[in-house]
């Protein structure tokens, strides 16, 4: 180990440390309240005082995955015993299973959406970044600050025209409009974020490449694209980080087939009033994906928020 | 060296159309990869600004499609520019941006800071406490007006907690005095970390000579701070600035989920009201010139910023 | 499994097989509420006589009308039948929404003489008072109040309430009696419990405080415009005793709501009364089957009654409910027909009324059982005889939100005064109007 004048103190080292942990503790606290509120019963979710401690139950995951209905006392006395365990949970309220929710489709919809546009979008980000980044286009910075500006337009301000067109061409709530529609968001953060990683990988790859008889395409895909897999899976996954949480457009543009999950989450209820477990087990499974992602992405998150401003 | 597959790939390739590859310019091939995005993004973008435009000339409204569309001018944008509740939701907007900014950079910088001094295991809690941004914020909006709630909510147990007042004799999102903080609150939670980790970034770029020259100098920690860390962060900072606040210009769907702009109109900010004019009293000519008003708004500020921060960087 | 069973299913089969050129999959869409899935749960006679196949998108309340309004305007294809909102129908009407069905129902023999006056005019008539209908009244509903009657029995309280009072607890006639026995309960400690007076509609992002603070301006003497003036809302509007109306709903939400109560509507309401937060509760009918059946609620410890009167008297009650319509955007209009056909017949309202669902056939509920066939039925009655509705416009959209905007500010955020809110309220619905032509 080197020492170096600079190096903190351990004092120093303590006292931060325990303050990031204080304060990490405190910002973790509502999201460790959802992901418990998913096992809680319904007349635990709103006990008050609120209950920390409590008997785990998955009434929320059944709650979430079907839909029920009310029957009367003596109907249910004539059915045949439950089943199984979800069959005997929803009977203690005088309740049936109907049918499964929505909330399976809801997902799905999710993951066509989500991963087609974020294949799209990278793909499409990945050939303009390479042209961008070898050769010579006429405008060049006018074009990528174009496409940077994209990014300004507050999402309710096209979503007027945008709503018009795809009412004219049938696109509405289609899972491809809805594909399309997050890649041309996606575009400026890819075409940027990958132009600095392409930017990074020598020329004289390439150009080893072309003398020994290999055309463009080839090169491109044979010496550039392996070398620019990290960037390209980091890129892909912020593309994805926005498709899967995109609300505004999702809310407005599809409204049964092609519905993403966070739309519906917040809508789905219970007998009267909000089921909270339901609603907090339907948002722990849709953050899963996505808290996984984080952790094997630690390492290229600060360049992915900066849009590519940040080199390592 | 070429690899057996490429290879492989290079017979499979039919002659005429190896040819034909091989004698495309860089030119057609540098348009042919930048086409699709530039079509796209007009298609998606530019074509709807457009018509956005056209459409604020208008008095149409898209749930009346019996009535006669008629060019009415700049008509829309005067009614819009005299009408207090534009001018009341921006407010809301201003107190929502300079806030959630503000909080955001202190917070976010000091986090950084201390995450600097490369405490054991700091790369752990790091990720930790990245986790909320990665958030729907639909559904993060939804979950706090669960927190929120006076009797059940976690929000008010807590407070309760810490400062011994009673959980129920308070509602964030139900009073007007509260309801712009519990907004401004839940948007600090969920993007300091965003914040923190441009600064992060900002920190780690500034080369330890320097620090280990101003210790040669005998410069006080405290001066070191005030001469080199924050200028040299400065930079990432502004940018922090501005990414946050276009996003929070733009804010709609974590507001919206979690107050819908009440009480009254206290949180409404440019962006619900925004939505209400157009998809709620579908008058779509007069919502479309708002849409170009917010945009301008967005496009300039930015811009006068962007300039501002360039001369930072150049400094 | 018998010869017998076996000779059914066969049969069956070739009956759904002989169908199946014309069977088709309809999709319904309605809100998510306890009705809906009782619905679903008819519908299934539906199926095995059609052969259609019936799907369901339900939304909830805070987002139906966004939601379906949304899908109207944009003509989708979603929804084949839609159970909207009686405020919908104009807008549905003149733009082409909604097929007309008039011609349909003379064909049929479906008479709307048939079924509720208030829920014809409410739900299907447009414009309102002629008979051209495009829509069948599927669901009635109105707003009325559920009490705790086992709390109102106790001698104890009684006794207390009447050296308070010098009158008997009962349920109240007038507002200003409502608001007494609110006043007397909030705060008090009952099994140990602090409990509070009265749940009221309060919520700012779709509907609810215009419904809850309507329902109770009615009985005060506001009427949206002249009689004999279409439009003309001066003086109506925002009358004198209106303005006491909408005071006295805001000294309601005041002195007699549970904290946190700024932003309620029919779910919070169920959730205040259930928990036994309140004594008293302002929701529609259709939440009553509901607390019968509670576990903590149910049965006699849930009384039911209408809306007390006015100063001058008058009662009335808002309007909630729906009619059943086919959207002129679906391609299979002529199956969506064969559905209103069947649920139109006497047999199937009656068997939607024991599941739950408010029949609007008079069939139903002018049968001599049916107010004493639950505990709610005979105040459904006395409600549903004494509807308004909101405005039906087609700017009902745009009307709704200036109510929204003025009634919460002036209620819940407590910015400028009663008088203030009536006139903004109006100088907006006047605006709107001038911009549909009413005034030339």
């Amino acid at each position: 180990m080197s020492f170096s004048i600079t190096e903190p103190s351990n004092r120093q080292k303590w006292i931060a440390g325990v303050l990031v942990i204080a304060y990490a503790l405190i910002t973790l606290m509502p999201l460790a309240w959802i992901i418990a509120t998913g096992f809680k019963t319904p007349a635990d979710a709103i006990a008050y005082p609120p209950k920390v401690i409590f008997e785990p139950s998955v009434e929320g995951y059944v709650n979430l995955f079907t839909s029920r209905s009310r029957v009367t006392p003596e109907d249910l006395a004539a059915l045949p015993p439950p089943e199984t365990f979800y069959d005997e949970i929803v009977r203690q309220y005088d309740m049936v299973i109907t049918g499964p929710s929505k909330y399976g489709e809801r997902f799905l919809n999710s993951i066509i959406i989500g991963f087609g546009s974020t294949f799209l979008s990278v793909f499409l980000g990945t050939i303009a970044a390479y042209a961008f980044s070898r050769f010579k286009v006429p405008l060049k910075d006018d074009l990528l600050f174009f496409i940077l500006s994209t990014r300004m337009m507050p999402p309710i301000a096209v979503a007027i025209p945008i709503f018009l067109m795809y009412r004219q061409l049938g696109l509405s709530d289609t899972h491809l409009g809805m594909i399309l529609l997050y890649t041309a968001v996606n575009l400026s953060l890819s075409v940027w974020l990958l132009k600095g990683f392409i930017d990074e990988i020598p020329i004289e790859y390439e150009e080893a490449a072309l003398i020994d008889g290999y055309t463009r395409f080839q090169a491109f895909y044979k010496v550039v694209l392996p070398q620019a897999a990290t960037g390209i899976a980091s890129t892909a996954i912020f593309c994805l980080i926005f498709a899967w949480n995109e609300y505004a457009f999702a809310v407005l543009l599809t409204s049964g087939t092609a519905q993403t999950a966070p739309p519906f989450i917040p809508t789905i209820i219970g007998a009267g009033g909000k089921d909270w477990p339901a609603v907090a087990a339907g948002a722990t499974l849709f953050l899963v994906p996505i808290m996984v992602f984080t952790i094997l992405l630690r390492k290229h998150l600060l360049r992915g928020i900066t849009f590519g401003a940040v080199r390592k | 060296m070429p690899d057996p597959l490429s290879k492989r790939a290079a017979l499979a390739t039919p002659p005429s159309l190896a040819r034909k590859i091989r004698g495309l310019s860089d030119r057609t091939i540098a348009w042919i990869f930048i086409a699709p995005t530039i079509f796209l993004l007009l298609a998606v973008n530019i074509f709807p600004l457009i018509w956005t435009i056209r459409l604020s000339l208008t008095n149409f409204r898209t749930n009346r499609p019996n009535n006669a569309v008629e060019f009415v001018g700049i008509e829309n944008y005067r009614k819009i520019l005299t009408d207090s509740d534009t001018w009341t939701s921006l407010q809301a907007t201003a107190h929502f941006l300079i806030w959630t900014i503000v909080l955001q950079v202190l917070i976010g910088f000091t986090l950084a800071y201390l995450i600097n001094k490369k405490f054991r295991g700091n790369d752990m809690w790091t990720t930790l406490i990245v986790l909320p941004m990665m958030l729907s914020p639909a559904v993060v909006g939804n979950f706090w007006t669960f927190l929120y709630q006076p009797q059940i909510g976690l929000f008010n147990y807590f407070i309760s907690f810490l400062t011994g007042t009673d959980p129920a004799s308070f509602s964030m999102i139900g009073e007007v005095p509260l309801a712009p903080w519990a907004i401004v609150i839940v948007d600090t939670w969920m993007w300091t970390p965003f914040v923190m980790l441009i600064c992060l970034a900002g920190l780690r770029s500034i080369p330890s000579s320097i620090y280990e020259a101003a210790e040669c100098d005998r410069a006080s920690k405290w001066r070191q701070f005030w001469t080199i860390t924050l200028p040299m962060a400065l930079p990432f900072l502004m940018l922090a600035v501005l990414f946050r606040g276009i996003e929070n210009f733009k804010m709609f769907d974590l507001v919206v989920q979690l107050t819908g702009g009440g009480p009254g109109a206290t949180t409404q900010l440019t962006s619900i009201d925004l939505k209400r004019e157009a998809f709620e009293k579908w008058r779509t000519g007069y919502a479309s010139a708002y849409a170009v008003i917010l945009f301008v708004t967005v496009f300039g500020l930015a811009s006068i910023y962007v300039k501002a921060l360039n001369k930072v960087k150049d400094r | 499994m018998n010869a017998k069973l076996l000779a059914t299913t066969a049969s069956l089969a070739i009956l759904v097989g002989a169908q199946a050129a014309q069977a088709e999959d309809l999709t319904l869409c309605w809100a998510a509420w306890d009705p809906a899935n009782a619905l679903i749960e008819l519908s299934k006679e539906y199926e095995a006589e059609s052969g259609n196949k019936m799907s369901f998108e339900f939304v909830p309340w805070t987002n139906f009308a966004d939601r379906m309004l949304n899908e109207l305007n944009s003509g989708g294809k979603l929804c084949d039948l839609m159970i909207g909102d009686s405020q919908w129908i104009g807008g549905a009407a003149e733009n082409g929404q909604y097929v007309k069905l008039n011609d349909f129902f003379d064909a049929n023999g479906i008479s709307m003489d048939a079924f509720i006056p208030a829920t014809v005019t409410g739900y299907s008539e447009w414009p309102k008072g002629t008979p051209n209908y495009w829509s069948l009244p599927a669901f009635g509903d109105v707003v009325g109040w559920t009490y705790r009657k086992d709390w109102f029995a106790r001698p104890e309280i009684q006794a207390e309430f009447k050296e308070k009072y010098g009158r008997d607890l009962a349920v109240p006639a007038t507002y200003a009696e409502l608001m007494d026995i609110a006043q007397f309960f909030q705060g008090r400690d009952i099994d140990g419990k602090t409990v509070y007076g009265a749940s009221i509609y309060t919520e700012r992002g779709s509907e609810g405080i215009t419904m809850g603070a309507m329902n109770t301006l009615y009985g005060f003497g506001f009427k949206y415009d002249n009689p004999d003036k279409p439009y003309d809302m001066e003086g109506f509007v925002n009358s004198e005793s209106a303005v006491a109306g909408l005071e006295y709903y805001k000294a309601l939400y005041d002195c007699c709501t549970p904290p946190g109560s700024s932003n309620s509507y029919m779910g919070e309401g169920v959730d205040a009364f259930k928990s036994g937060q309140v004594a008293l509760q302002m929701n529609f009918a259709f939440t009553w089957p509901g607390f019968h059946t509670d576990a903590n609620v149910g049965g006699d410890v849930t009384g039911y009654f209408a809306n007390p009167a006015g100063p001058n008297g008058d009662k009335f009650a808002q309007l909630g409910g729906q009619g059943i319509s086919v959207v002129a955007a679906s391609d299979k209009q002529e199956a969506a027909l064969t559905y209103i056909k069947w649920f139109a017949q006497p047999e199937v309202q009656a068997k939607w009324w024991k599941l739950g669902g408010y029949s609007a056939l008079r069939a139903v509920v002018e049968d001599p059982g049916f107010a004493t066939s639950q505990p709610y039925a005979q105040t459904f009655l006395d409600s549903m005889a004494i509807v308004k509705d909101f405005w039906a416009e087609p700017a009902y959209a745009t009307l709704l939100q200036s109510s929204q905007k003025w009634l919460h500010d002036y209620v819940v955020a407590g910015n400028g005064t009663a008088k203030e809110a009536l006139d903004g309220m109006m100088n907006d619905w006047k605006a709107t109007f001038e911009e549909e032509g009413k005034y030339e």
